[in-house]
């Protein structure tokens, strides 16, 4: 009990800090890595990738688990980001709605990243 | 430059006579070691007697003269002209609080937040002065040490874009003092605050833009008082789950 008496609920926000902490890690230390990789020194012909070693990482149960991960965690950071500007730029309408959209989708994202994952 | 003058803009506000807070400016005499208490000092000894500010010890210890110096904010007492040779000064009340007077701002939601959180030593177990003091590792008196320096100015509520979003919010003074009294080896009250801690209002509310640490005179550092605050409360969350806290 406050000293005011106010009585103060849980929020739920500890289960999407996590998400948004984990990607924060993610995003931070591998992101930037694979952008370089895949988005500049592969296509550039700098770096050389074949279809099948990128197939066997993929086809690995660790190289799926990290597959997985460098997708879905900035997923949940990026839409908790988002989530959390809405407020700061004031847009506070239908709050409920916004929260099941962007958390919903990474969500989805992660699920679907998931079986596309287990099914190479 | 020592017998030049210095031109500093005042925000004036008397809501007797004012619809609005308006600017009003006046030519002080300036001198290197002159602060923003000194300028509003001649202000209200030579030229407008009715200037309306707050201050007292002129030594940043007890906390009375925040205000927004060129829209940051500051303790006019720990603020010196100097640094604003080149850029003008400009005075306004403590911004995220209403104003009251001129550069007064009301910050009892502030007080009221101080005192929510409960900020004293409660014993679950009462100790009699007759067993002497309770004793403190230099270990345990360095876990909240720096949390307890702050002097309740307010700067850190008038740099906190979330409390100036919605003052539900605790905010980081408030939040700190509760972390600084968790932390405390003699404390026995963490379960009548952890209610704050978890709530949207509380730790949750803060989105760690960091300004408030930025501008703590004392270099209290809020903002990682309320990141502590936010693992406590993920910890506490899981706990909960697993096992259930008994109703308080
Ligand atoms: S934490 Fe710092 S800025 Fe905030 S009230 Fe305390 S001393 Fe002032
Ligand atoms: S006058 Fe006391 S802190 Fe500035």
């Amino acid at each position: 009990m406050s000293k005011s008496g106010k009585t103060y609920h849980r929020a739920d926000e500890p289960i999407f800090w996590g998400l948004f902490g984990a990607g924060g890690v993610v995003a931070a230390f591998a992101t930037p890595a694979l952008i370089l990789i895949t988005g500049i020194l592969v296509p550039l012909g700098v770096l050389q990738l074949d279809y099948a070693s990128v197939n066997a990482f993929a086809s690995n149960w660790l190289g799926k688990i990290i597959l997985l991960a460098v997708i879905a965690f900035p997923m949940w950071h990026a839409c908790h980001r988002i989530f959390h500007a809405m407020h700061d730029l004031k847009i506070d309408t239908a709050r409920g709605f916004f929260k099941l959209f962007w958390y919903g989708m990474a969500f989805v994202v992660s699920i679907a990243a998931g079986a596309y994952l287990i099914a190479i | 430059m020592n017998s030049a003058m210095m031109r500093v803009k005042v925000q004036r506000y008397r809501p007797e006579q004012d619809d609005a807070p308006f600017m009003q400016e006046f030519e002080v005499p300036y001198a290197d070691d002159m602060s923003i208490i000194d300028a509003l000092h001649y202000i209200k000894d030579n030229l407008d007697g009715t200037l309306s500010y707050r201050w007292s010890c002129r030594m940043a210890i007890c906390g009375s003269c925040g205000y927004m110096v060129n829209g940051v904010p500051k303790l006019g007492c720990k603020t010196f002209l100097r640094d604003y040779l080149n850029t003008g000064i400009t005075v306004e009340s403590l911004a995220n609080f209403p104003i009251e007077r001129d550069l007064v701002a009301d910050i009892g939601d502030f007080v009221e937040k101080l005192e929510e959180i409960k900020p004293y030593i409660i014993r679950q177990d009462a100790v009699s002065v007759d067993d002497g003091e309770h004793l403190q590792t230099p270990a345990q008196l360095t876990r909240y040490r720096q949390y307890s320096l702050c002097i309740n100015c307010g700067l850190c509520y008038a740099a906190c874009p979330q409390y100036g979003l919605n003052n539900e919010f605790m905010g980081p003074a408030a939040l700190t003092l509760l972390h600084r009294y968790n932390q405390d080896s003699r404390d026995q009250g963490r379960d009548e605050r952890i209610d704050i801690v978890n709530a949207e209002e509380g730790v949750w509310g803060c989105t760690f833009v960091g300004y408030c640490s930025e501008v703590c005179p004392k270099g209290v550092d809020p903002a990682s008082a309320i990141q502590q605050g936010k693992v406590e409360s993920s910890t506490d969350f899981v706990m909960s789950k697993l096992r259930p806290r008994r109703p308080s």
